[in-house]
């Protein structure tokens, strides 16, 4: 525990946390446009942005947000302008980022160790200035993703009828990249350029699985993040002292832990939730009877009961067994 | 004959359409449409696929803009209509899910934002709208499961919800029962039989009108982008045999509303038909 009395560690801690809950938020957004890869695209071009910051000896934090922010709003057009191959242009978009990236840090004769430590994170090297900054911009993002979130869910849901509901659908899903922009350079110091979107995707897809509404979506993917964020950096804290892990990918491979212990509980879930499904309460055309039955159907027989109408059927050796006075309807 | 100059008169009729013609990707696509929606009226809007239904019905919505013509919506010319909460619409959509879990509720829920101010969370009475609109459609048992988990049917049921629970008194419905079996389409006629009585003004696309048939008092049929009837419904299917059978026997839907048929596809990337 002597650990977190450092200096470093605290800084550490405050960025792990405070990020742990931006990135899923905007996530969730992300995730329900189907706009999963969209944080990686802005990672990507961001890393121009830090590029940009080394050359010009300004704080890279800056450069790569307002970088960050001009790409997210570019394929945020590009999206709403575009065509099936919408996502070409993207691409585009991505690789012009980073090769610009890699080519601005070399003019700027930094090395390569020092892009690297935007592109994988560096938790642990952060500033007092940069926690200042992760937090508040965390802070504002959280804000605005929870505050407008009847907003942002309807947009994301239905944009055709948030329009016609009097909503300004451009303005949100602008406000929605910017944010992903936002949340990118805030996590750029935490699990790096590279594997920001992990943060911002997986949680959202392990929550997925077992909830059942977006608000519990929501607030289990921020509670998920922050957990994965905050456990990633304190395991390989603790490890480091046998060998060297770095705590980004350490954050992002425990948030995938996490993804594939939920997975077998969501597939369970979804194939009970389909088994059960009620049958249509069509009036059956006929009946076959089974009188004999080798036992009683009910609760604890082991066969799926699907409601059917007023009535239980009991599936069984792919029929459908509705228990009728003393005999079996089959149906 | 393009008639631009507005009426003088502020007309009190939920919609008044005048000369209206519609472009997608720079083709004309509906075109010399004159049309008066009177208040509490039932119109079946008709025609075969690919016959601007659907593009007329986004054009009254002011999704897709008009190249001529002048639309008033309660008597405001579009430009300066505000008033949304008036207007509801079911969007022709396949499945109300999205790629995140949403709760029924929480979808119907989302169709009192016309009505909430931002930041305030819901009132009793958004509450009250949102449980009797999920009463009318038949779904309130069902309120906290996931959307996805519905059948089509279901989801378009609760579709109707979210225009429902924001009160409106003009609604639009795109094809509400493509692809949606009879029992469901039943239950869908028995909620707009409900709107019909509490005196709401009800615009419905559709390719049959099945149980929906008794409901309506006026038909349009739409070919290739023009308008070749309007009238009282004249069989049981609501439309006017002569002439028209050649078009009324397509009944593939396109459910993607995105990839129109009218648009020519674009191959290159940052090209394309913004609309």
């Amino acid at each position: 525990m002597e650990l977190f009395t450092l200096a470093f560690m605290q800084r550490a801690v405050l960025a792990a946390v405070f990020t742990g809950l931006a990135a899923p938020a905007v996530g969730t957004y992300l995730v329900q446009r189907r706009l999963s890869l969209m944080g990686d695209g802005i990672g990507h071009v961001a890393v121009s942005g830090v590029a940009l910051g080394l050359l010009t000896g300004t704080s890279p934090t800056w450069t790569a947000v307002v970088v960050a922010i001009l790409g997210a709003v570019t394929i945020e057009v590009i999206r709403e302008r575009g065509h099936a191959n919408g996502d070409v242009a993207l691409a585009l978009l991505f690789y012009g980022g980073l090769a610009g990236g890699v080519l601005l840090t070399g003019l700027a004769g930094q090395s390569a160790s020092r892009l690297q430590e935007y592109l994988f994170g560096s938790i642990t090297t952060i500033s007092r200035t940069d926690v200042w900054v992760t937090i508040v911009l965390a802070a504002v993002v959280v804000l605005v993703c929870v505050g407008l979130a009847p907003q942002l869910f309807a947009v994301a849901q239905d944009p055709e009828f948030a329009r016609v509901a009097g909503l300004n659908v451009r303005v949100y899903n602008v406000l929605v990249a910017v944010l992903a922009a936002v949340s990118v350079t805030v996590a750029m110091r935490t699990v790096g350029l590279l594997l920001v979107s992990a943060l911002m995707v997986v949680p959202v897809a392990t929550a997925q699985q077992v909830t059942r509404s977006f608000r519990t979506t929501l607030a289990a993917a921020m509670a998920i993040g922050t957990a994965a964020s905050l456990g990633g950096l304190v395991i390989s804290a603790f490890a480091s002292f046998h060998a060297r892990v770095a705590p980004g990918p350490t954050i992002v491979l425990l948030a995938l832990a996490g993804f594939m212990l939920t997975w077998p509980l969501g597939v369970f879930l979804r194939s009970r939730q389909r088994l059960r499904a009620p049958f249509p309460a069509v009036q059956p055309e006929g009946h076959e009877f089974t009188d004999e039955h080798p036992h009683e159907h009910g609760p604890t027989c082991g066969h799926v009961a699907v409601p059917h109408g007023d009535h239980v059927d009991y599936v069984h050796d792919g029929h459908r067994h509705a228990p009728h006075g003393t005999h079996y309807d089959e149906h | 004959m393009p008639m631009t100059s507005p009426d003088p008169v502020p007309h009190q009729d939920p919609i008044t359409l005048s000369g209206g013609a519609v472009s997608i990707g720079g083709r004309p696509v509906v075109r010399g449409i004159d049309l008066s929606v009177h208040a509490g009226e039932f119109l079946a809007l008709m025609g075969a696929n690919g016959s601007g239904k659907s593009t007329l019905v986004r054009a009254l919505t002011g999704l897709h803009p008009l190249t001529t013509g002048a639309l008033r919506l309660f008597g405001t010319p579009l430009h300066d209509f505000q008033d949304w909460r008036r207007v509801g619409y079911v969007p022709q959509r396949a499945s109300a899910a999205s790629g995140v879990p949403a709760s029924v509720w929480e979808v119907v829920a989302s169709g009192r934002l016309t009505r909430r101010p931002l930041l305030r969370p819901l009132s009793r009475a958004d509450r009250a709208a949102v449980e009797h609109a999920l009463d009318v459609v038949g779904l309130a048992d069902r309120a906290r499961d996931g959307v996805s988990h519905l059948s089509g049917g279901q989801q378009q049921r609760v579709l109707i919800a979210r225009a429902l629970a924001g009160e409106p008194d003009l609604f639009f419905l795109d094809e509400p029962t493509a692809g949606v079996d009879l029992a469901n389409q039943r239950a869908l006629a028995d909620t707009l039989a409900h709107l019909k009585a509490d005196g709401a003004t009800v615009v419905l696309v559709a390719h049959e009108l099945g149980p929906m048939a008794p409901l309506v008092d006026r038909a349009v049929v739409m070919r290739d982008g023009r308008v070749v009837y309007d009238g009282p419904p004249l069989d049981d299917h609501g439309v006017p045999r002569a002439g028209l059978e050649p078009d009324l026997g397509a009944h593939a839907h396109h459910p993607d509303p995105a990839h129109h048929d009218h648009t020519p596809h674009v191959g290159s990337p940052l090209e394309g038909g913004g609309a």
